[in-house]
């Protein structure tokens, strides 16, 4: 008998409104780990990737890891797995919080939904006894309301994960919401639960998670935690400044996209930094389950403009997204913007970088201010507010918005000024200053993502080892190994940041000693390439062909303006054949028979 | 004077690591609902709890056992339940004011924190932050103290 995992799926049908209990596949679960492995072969093997997102016939997995509820380290997470209406590939949206954990205590590794129910629905889980509820007193609420509502008519330790009205009127890039402020942000996920009219999953569970050797268990999680508090970014850094700790890093080193990717250093990055964040709005910090790290970021907003109130947020994605991006350096702005795409549930990447590349369409008279009912120039903090909240809403300009900013720029005839890969906004680093990172942002499954593959961690930051970010040399290596062990961390259920601390070794130990397996560090590595391979297929079997491994003309074309990196595009033509090879893949970016053999997929 | 398990709250983060270390030492697995250590979050507020059985020195617990199942250990002062003597009649559950003691279903006990026997409690070795220590003196208290000594010192009147 396995530990880590328990051996339970859930499978619920909304449109029969029907729930079973059946066995997890070991088989496949030895392969594909658990969480983004597992949910995605379980979709892979029950959906046609040519669904249409929004059909009764498109799944929505929810997926833990085997070490999530344990004390690993940074063991609080879950893969939303679902078909993107937005990007249109295999999407899987990370979480943390408490409710992934709850799921395991509650005795099981994955929720399945099916169909789409005829009217608003909830559905709490109470270890085995599952209820599939109606939710017309919460459908149209935020997040936050229906978490309330769901505490005081279910369980008071029930956790939650639900959508907000964003969710519901499938703004394409809608978040799933869970512990209040805990996002599965990006790909969408949100408008998919939305389609299906489902609002939230409560689940309350008294079980445990046993693991197969618990001496050797406790050792590696022994040695993982003394690791992650030996470094000092994960024991410094970001306890104290949160993710925004690289505001003022990435500025320096010129890859702060700034106003929609026309320039890489922002004037103003000391206004909108961590260190501005710590010593002005923060309140403290806050951790997922399990977690030695802590880098939410608790804030009070008290500002005349805003009604007073505490949240979560920014980090910084969102302070890029919602500030550098849209010219904005007002602090208070930015994280009442963060409060709303909470409130509403919405990826403040997407949300923000749409904001932004309908700023540079107005600026340059391609949308007119009749479409949008305001101007929207660069640097205003209040059209930006405004923007969010009707993008949440989906109201007025708000409906083009919640388009994404592709189908935006399409509209007006302007595809190049959305910065994005297949669909998907850039996160807060430009291409063309981080060639490994340009090349992740092309290849990856969910288009562009800094959490695939984060070469930002050795090109800039130099953790495990400095790149130098210019060059193309070894880039396809490195970005393979980053995407194929980051593989690893999202199936196992571990926080990617712990990665700044531990390496493969340390999560090899906590695998093998949680489930028994005697997995070496190849296998697992193995395991993250297989589930690499597999997320492609999908992918060009739903018709992403290869030709959009592809960047925006801006990166590729217009060299940067200023800044230490002045001149520098993304050299993707060198980059993009050599990492195909590096991967074993035809020439066409199509993985080969005898790759997918090596690998026990075919 | 003996060691506790002494608790700054501020100094926790809502990781809930005391609830998996406890219960998975004390129960073979990682489920925070056996767990003898609470750390409660509130979401709203961003505040965090953390509390456990104090080992009271005239525990109500023992008072209450019919059995005579509890007892208090003179050198250390850890109240144990003694599991051979314990009946499961659960009379230590109502008789607790603070809620520190429980039954456990699976083994038809009472079952409570007995500071991992007084040895180094496994909570605080896996406590993330500080927030949790084992020592004789109560240096949290003592660090509030010192925080009100300066503000007297200083002469602010408020706290």
């Amino acid at each position: 008998m396995f530990g880590g995992w328990i051996g339970n799926v859930l499978r619920i049908n909304l449109s029969k409104m029907t729930y079973a209990f059946e066995p997890l596949n070991y088989e496949w679960a030895k392969l594909y780990l658990g969480g983004r492995g597992l949910g995605s072969k379980y979709f892979m093997e029950e959906v046609d990737p040519t669904v249409d997102p929004f059909s009764e016939d498109n799944k929505l997995i929810l997926a833990p890891g085997p070490l999530t509820g344990t004390y690993g380290a940074a063991n609080g997470r879950y893969m939303m797995i679902t078909k993107s209406p937005l990007t249109g590939t295999i999407a899987c949206s990370n979480s943390g919080g408490y409710f992934p954990a709850e799921l395991k205590y509650a005795g099981i590794d994955l929720v399945i939904i099916e169909g789409k129910a005829a009217h608003p629905v909830y559905v709490t889980i109470y270890n085995n006894q599952v209820a599939i509820k109606d939710a017309s007193k919460i459908w149209g609420k935020t997040s936050d309301e229906a978490e309330d509502y769901l505490h005081s008519t279910f369980h008071r330790d029930a956790k939650i994960a639900s959508i907000g009205p964003a969710g519901e009127k499938q703004v394409l890039f809608a978040a799933i919401m869970n512990d209040k402020h805990r996002a599965a942000g990006r790909s969408g996920v949100g408008a998919v639960m939305g389609s299906k009219n489902l609002k939230a999953i409560a689940v309350r569970g008294t079980l445990g998670v046993k693991v197969a050797d618990r001496v050797k268990f406790r050792e590696a999680a022994t040695d993982a935690f003394r690791a992650i508090k030996e470094s000092p970014v994960t024991s410094a850094g970001l306890p104290a400044y949160g993710t925004a700790v690289l505001v003022n890093v990435i500025n320096q080193n010129g890859l702060l996209p700034t106003r929609n990717f026309q320039a890489d250093v922002f004037e103003d990055a000391e206004k909108i930094s961590g260190e501005t964040l710590a010593s002005t709005l923060l309140v403290r910090n806050k951790a997922c389950m399990s977690c030695m790290i802590g880098c939410a970021r608790v804030t009070k907003l008290v500002d005349p403009r805003y009604k007073a109130q505490t949240g979560e947020g920014p980090e910084y994605e969102t302070i890029f997204a919602l500030g550098s991006d849209c010219g904005v350096s007002d602090l208070s702005a930015i994280t009442k913007a963060n409060y709303l795409c909470n409130e509403y549930g919405m990826d403040p990447i997407s949300a923000g970088a749409t904001v932004a590349c309908a700023m540079e369409m107005f600026e340059k008279g391609i949308i007119p201010q009749a479409d949008i009912g305001m101007p929207l120039k660069f640097g205003d903090a209040d059209a930006m507010v405004k923007m969010i909240e009707l993008a949440g809403k989906k109201e007025g300009f708000g409906e083009k918005l919640a388009l994404g900013s592709y189908r935006l720029a399409s509209l007006y005839g302007h595809p190049e000024f959305s910065m994005t890969v297949k669909k998907q906004e850039f996160p807060a680093y430009d291409g063309r200053v981080a060639q490994g990172m340009a090349l992740e942002y092309a290849t990856s499954n969910r288009g562009a993502c800094h959490v695939r593959g984060y070469m930002i961690s050795p090109e800039i930051m130099g953790v495990p080892e400095k790149l130098d970010p210019y060059t193309t040399e070894n880039k396809a290596f490195w970005t393979k190994t980053f995407q194929d062990v980051t593989a690893v961390v999202d199936s196992v259920g571990m926080c990617l940041f712990t990665t700044f601390a531990i390496n493969i070794n340390h999560i090899t130990n906590l695998f093998t000693a949680a489930t028994g397996l005697n997995y070496t560090q190849n296998d697992m590595m193995k395991a993250g390439e297989r589930i690499y391979n597999i997320e492609r297929l999908f992918n060009l079997k739903a018709g992403i062909d290869p030709s959009q491994d592809t960047l925006p003309k801006r990166l590729l074309e217009e060299p940067v303006k200023e800044g230490p990196a002045k001149g520098m595009v993304a050299k993707l033509s060198e980059l993009l054949p050599e990492y195909y090879k590096e991967r074993g893949w035809g020439s066409d970016g199509v993985p080969t028979q005898e790759k997918l053999k090596e690998l026990n997929i075919a | 004077m003996s060691k506790r398990i002494r608790i700054e709250p501020s100094k926790c983060i809502g990781c809930k690591t005391c609830e998996l270390a406890c219960s998975f030492k004390h129960h073979g697995m990682f489920a925070p609902s056996l767990s003898r250590i609470y750390n409660e979050v509130f979401l709203e507020e961003a505040s965090f709890v953390t509390v456990t059985c104090q080992q009271c020195d005239d525990p109500w617990c023992a008072r209450a056992c019919p059995s005579g199942a509890i007892v208090k250990h003179p050198d250390t002062g850890v109240v144990e339940v003694i599991e051979e003597k314990c009946v499961g009649c659960r009379t230590c559950v109502s008789a607790c004011p603070f809620g520190m003691i429980k039954y456990v279903e699976y083994k038809q006990k009472a079952d409570k924190c007995n500071l991992c026997g007084g040895d180094y409690p496994e909570c605080v070795a896996f406590c993330p932050t500080g927030c949790l220590t084992f020592e004789e003196e109560d240096a949290p208290l003592r660090t509030k103290i010192l925080n009100y000594v300066n503000v007297v010192k200083e002469g602010r009147l408020e706290v």
